[in-house]
């Protein structure tokens, strides 16, 4: 029997702001433990949260992205539960009225090319937990100079409170290849908004699953099991993948499922289901009483303060939602669109470069300055995307500016280099972020087009080599590659091949 | 002439006219709460230290003749759930008893702006639960008419400090009556602001949406002095009403008007003791005779006030203490190996039984499949309570009631008895479920010697209307 699954996620995504969603406090990734935190954000007695209305612009420009609705009244609601990460005993999250519902993100379906549209149910606002570090973990270990005992934990608090946005989808995909799809394009869509760095190694993207399975052309769901940490985009896959096909062995066999959260293990490679006791909550949901209504008016936002540091206090009163939307940046399926047209170039080139707003960003800067764009496409999906991969790096810190990828390849075009040398230099200049003018002054590499000096040159491989001449003349024109070579040998490949190919056929034709 | 006895804006005075030293007066009020704090135990801590120095400074603006800050020079005491940066804040718990604040609350910082002497912390029911002080972790404070009798609570220590003079004025909280209900039984003036006039940044958490700083004072000018310096907005507390402060104390210039009186019939009758109704009736005869226009009115929904109050303060309660856990400061039971077990022996350990109470009633009002029938329904209740009072408030300025059923009971006499106590609460809540403010003012006497409180509510924001009424009255009860 033929099998699909129902999945639906929710994604947690950190939001770029400078500092917390309910204190001043800054949000870099890599602090040492605990510098990065106020009485605010450690629930000390007596403090109060003010909300950030950063964390808000940027979770509405989500809500807009993605085509969902932004609800005129939202309230904060306390998610209770004991934690020694949740210095409050409760996070403020938001429960029967959040930010807002609606929208879609689209796919693609690669097989097919099927496009396939992936609801939402929801977009929240929310505070992050901190970390629990156990003697256990590696990431315990490394941390600055605390006494260390076995078995003992540590708290870090420095990601209480970085605000989050926690998107909820409806069980639209149907295997896991889908769900990694979504999750690529959702990382996508938060990373043109520049709204959140989609790392989730780092864990500034989280992803939790839903997942059921039942034979094609059943219509009754099966019963559904709730996957967590997986860490990585391929983690998501492999473990819903795994998870999958459990539950198809599962049923296969004659068992039942039964309705559990599951925990990922990317080392194992399986899945565990959670202690019952960490699961069994009941997490008391109830407005919070420190904050007030979120009110998107005709022209103001209320229920927003200003930023706990003195020159960010701010007025409460902020542009409107509408104002928001006309901030939006081109996102990606336009700008793929706008580039199939704008440079004509293939839409597989297209949909490449525009996978990343850098790396578009970089493909447009560099046609700019060098208008051949289907050449400048094949150099970024080709050179430029090799040399990241190969150096681990985005494109932020990629040492070949756009400029003079493009003064590279004029230099190709006026034969001042060979397409071989140019992919040398280009290497070189990545490794040092020197220009390629600098770099073929200091290996002097200019390409040799003085026909003169190339007939001397090919003169004087012929006469070195009468028996190869012998032999092309008599018919076997497979030794004209030799002479090639030699001339190549002899010139240290700077060449012209095109000229050198010419004179030769002339000479041996002669 | 005692400097004990004086009104805080009797005493700035005599220090700006170089009548007396400030930090000759704040050492004498220092000397009194050293000799008579053991029997009546209204202060948990002396910020001695800090006092003098900031006397010193009041003195030398004086001598200088620099502009003096409107509450230059009176000692005050702050009750113990109220942060002060450097000094054991402990709410009266055991939980709490090692916390040291590492900030001011809102309300300190505006103080200190002003030239107040903070002269120390002083005692109430752990964090700010009870009608009687008994539930202090550090033992009752005592009421100074009869050391037998408690004092009044939660803010009871404040209460007990300016009743006896070792503070000229104080700040307490309210979240159901703790400042009215002490205020009441040790015949001060205590005053609950209007919610969201007075910030709560650094007041420690007992029921946010409920919990309200306010006034504790000799009379109704020393209160709105006060109230005056306190209010305002304040960026750090999101509940804050964008307002700005006022000379309140000015407005009390003008205070000859004649007020529309509304008088709930549910206020009176069985449950109040005859010495407490029969002062309060004697004061709405004497707002006749002022000419004040005196009706009956009902508020219906005043018979669910206690229900309602007790849902929905011990739901936030439960979630507002959950913090406490043994895991960053405060106590920490020891010996527990597993994380359950730490926290279960840390709160099991740390607090006292009524707190305990509340927070098992609270976390059981939110639980699944009991929201709806609790506290929703509460939620509901509550904006009745709140139509009820706008109503009266369309045809009328102040709604009168007593402050407490009773005079001041006997220590330990209700304490084994939750409900009975809770009922020392049943005027009181109603104010703080519908935001609006409350005073309460000196009415006579019982016949056994103990204070009467008359409470004079009225609409948002009509603090002045409330300082008019009190003032008029109080000027006319004492004759
Ligand atoms: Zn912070």
């Amino acid at each position: 029997m033929k099998y699909e699954s129902i999945i639906g996620l929710e994604v947690h995504a950190q939001l770029l702001t400078d500092s917390k969603i309910f204190c001043g406090c800054s949000v870099s990734y890599g602090a040492d433990p605990n510098s990065q935190t106020c009485p605010v954000c450690l629930g000390l007695p007596g403090v109060l949260p003010v909300l950030n209305k950063k964390a808000v612009e940027y979770a509405v420009k989500m809500v807009l992205a993605v085509g969902g609705t932004v609800a005129p009244h939202s309230i904060f609601a306390r998610k209770n539960y004991f934690y020694p990460d949740l210095p409050k005993g409760y996070q403020i999250s938001q429960y029967d009225q959040p930010l807002s519902t609606g929208g879609s993100v689209e796919i693609e379906i690669p097989e097919s090319k099927a496009k396939k549209k992936i609801h939402l149910t929801r977009i929240h606002l929310e505070e992050d937990a901190g970390k629990s570090l156990h003697s256990e973990d590696n990431s315990y270990t490394n941390t600055s100079s605390n006494v260390k005992q076995k078995g003992e934990t540590l708290v870090d608090m420095n990601r209480c409170g970085v605000p989050l946005i926690e998107i909820v989808t409806q069980p639209d995909m149907r295997s896991p290849k889908e769900a990694t799809l979504f999750l690529n394009k959702l990382k996508q869509i938060l990373e043109y908004l520049e709204i959140c760095s989609g790392n989730m190694e780092e864990g500034s993207l989280r992803c939790d699953a839903n997942v059921s399975v039942r034979p094609i052309a059943q219509t009754k769901l099966g019963t559904k099991t709730e996957v967590k940490n997986m860490n990585s985009f391929k983690a998501v896959e492999k473990a819903l993948n795994f998870e999958m096909e459990r539950q198809i062995g599962i049923i296969e066999s004659g068992g039942r499922i039964i309705q559990e959260t599951l925990l990922w293990d990317a080392e194992k490679e399986l899945i565990a289901p959670m202690r019952s006791k960490e699961e069994s909550h009941d997490y008391r949901y109830f407005p919070e009483p420190d904050l007030v209504v979120l009110k998107f008016h005709p022209q103001t936002i209320s229920g927003i303060g200003g930023i706990r540091s003195e020159e960010k206090f701010g007025t409460p009163t902020i542009t409107i939602v509408e104002k928001i939307k006309q901030s939006l940046p081109e996102l990606p399926e336009a700008r793929k669109t706008r580039f199939i047209k704008q440079y004509q170039i293939p839409e597989y080139d297209a949909e490449l470069l525009t996978t990343e707003k850098k790396l578009a960003d970089y493909y447009e800067e560099c046609v700019k300055n060098y208008p051949n764009s289907k050449a400048v496409s094949n150099w970024v999906m080709g050179e430029v995307l090799r040399e990241l991969k190969e150096r681990k790096i985005s494109v932020s810190e990629f040492k070949v500016p756009p400029k003079e990828l493009a003064s590279l390849l004029k230099q190709v075009d006026s034969g001042t280099l060979s397409g071989k040398m140019a992919k040398d230099v280009f290497v070189e200049m990545a490794e040092t972020g020197l220009s390629s003018e600098k770099i073929i002054q200091e290996k002097g590499l200019v390409q040799v087009t003085d026909t003169k000096e190339i007939e001397s040159v090919i003169e004087s491989v012929l006469r070195e080599n009468p028996g190869e001449v012998e032999k092309y003349r008599s018919g076997k024109e497979r030794v004209f590659g030799f002479f090639v070579g030699e001339v190549m040998k002899k010139t240290k490949g700077k060449a012209n091949p095109s000229v050198v190919n010419q004179i030769l056929k002339e000479k041996l034709s002669s | 002439m005692k400097l004990a006895e004086l009104k805080g804006w009797e005493l700035r005075e005599l220090i700006k006219k170089g009548e007396t030293g400030c930090k000759e007066a704040v050492a004498s009020f220092l000397d009194e709460i050293k000799k008579k704090n053991k029997s009546l135990n209204s202060f948990l801590t002396l910020t001695e230290e800090s006092a003098l120095k900031s006397a010193e400074i009041v003195d030398k603006k004086v001598s200088q003749k620099q502009k003096l800050g409107a509450l230059a020079g009176i000692p005050i005491a702050v009750k113990d759930n109220i942060c002060l940066r450097g000094v054991k804040t402990t709410c009266g718990s055991h939980i709490l008893d090692n916390f040291v604040p590492p900030y001011n609350a809102t309300v300190v910082e505006k103080l200190k702006k002003e030239d107040a002497i903070i002269i120390g912390k002083t005692n109430l029911d752990e964090f700010a639960m009870g009608s009687s002080t008994e539930n202090s972790y550090f033992g009752p404070s005592k009421n100074p008419h009869d050391l037998k009798k408690v004092p009044g609570g939660s803010s009871g220590g404040s209460a007990v400090a300016v009743a006896s003079g070792l503070a000229t004025m104080a700040l307490g909280s309210d979240t159901g009556g703790s400042i009215r209900q002490p205020a009441a039984l040790c015949g001060v003036v205590g005053l609950k602001p209007t919610y969201g006039t007075v910030s709560r940044y650094g007041l420690v958490a007992f029921a946010s949406s409920l919990d309200q700083i306010g006034p504790l004072t000799k009379d109704v000018k020393d209160s709105a002095l006060l109230f005056g310096v306190i209010s305002g907005h304040d960026p750090n507390d999101s509940t804050s009403l964008k307002i700005s402060s006022k000379d309140y104390l000015k407005t009390l210039d003008s205070y000859k008007t004649k007020f529309k009186v509304a008088v709930p019939k549910e206020a009176f009758g069985a449950g109040n003791e005859k010495d407490v109704e029969e002062a309060v009736k004697k004061a709405i005869k004497l707002m006749e005779k002022l000419n004040w226009s005196v009706s009956e009115v009902s508020l219906p929904y005043m018979e669910y006030a206690i229900a309602t109050y007790y849902i929905i303060a011990t739901a936030e309660a439960s979630s507002n203490l959950a913090r406490y856990d043994g895991v960053k400061y405060g106590y920490r039971s020891k010996d527990s190996s597993q994380l359950l077990e730490l926290y279960q022996n840390t709160r099991g350990e740390g607090f006292g039984n009524e707190v305990k109470r509340r927070i098992m009633l609270g976390t059981y009002v939110l639980s699944a499949g009991y929201y709806e029938a609790y506290y929703g329904k509460g939620q509901k209740v509550r904006t009745f309570i709140k139509q009820d009072f706008d109503n009266v408030f369309k045809d009328f300025d102040i709604v009168i009631m007593p402050t407490s059923p009773t005079v001041a009971f006997g220590l330990g006499e209700k304490i084994e008895d939750p409900l009975t106590m809770y009922l020392s609460d049943i005027f009181t809540v109603s104010a703080n479920l519908a935001g609006i403010p409350a005073i309460s003012i000196p009415c006579g006497k019982s016949k056994a010697g103990l204070p009467i409180g008359l409470q004079i509510l009225a609409k948002p924001l009509a603090e002045e209307t409330i300082f008019k009424a009190a003032y008029m009255l109080e000027q006319n009860l004492k004759t």
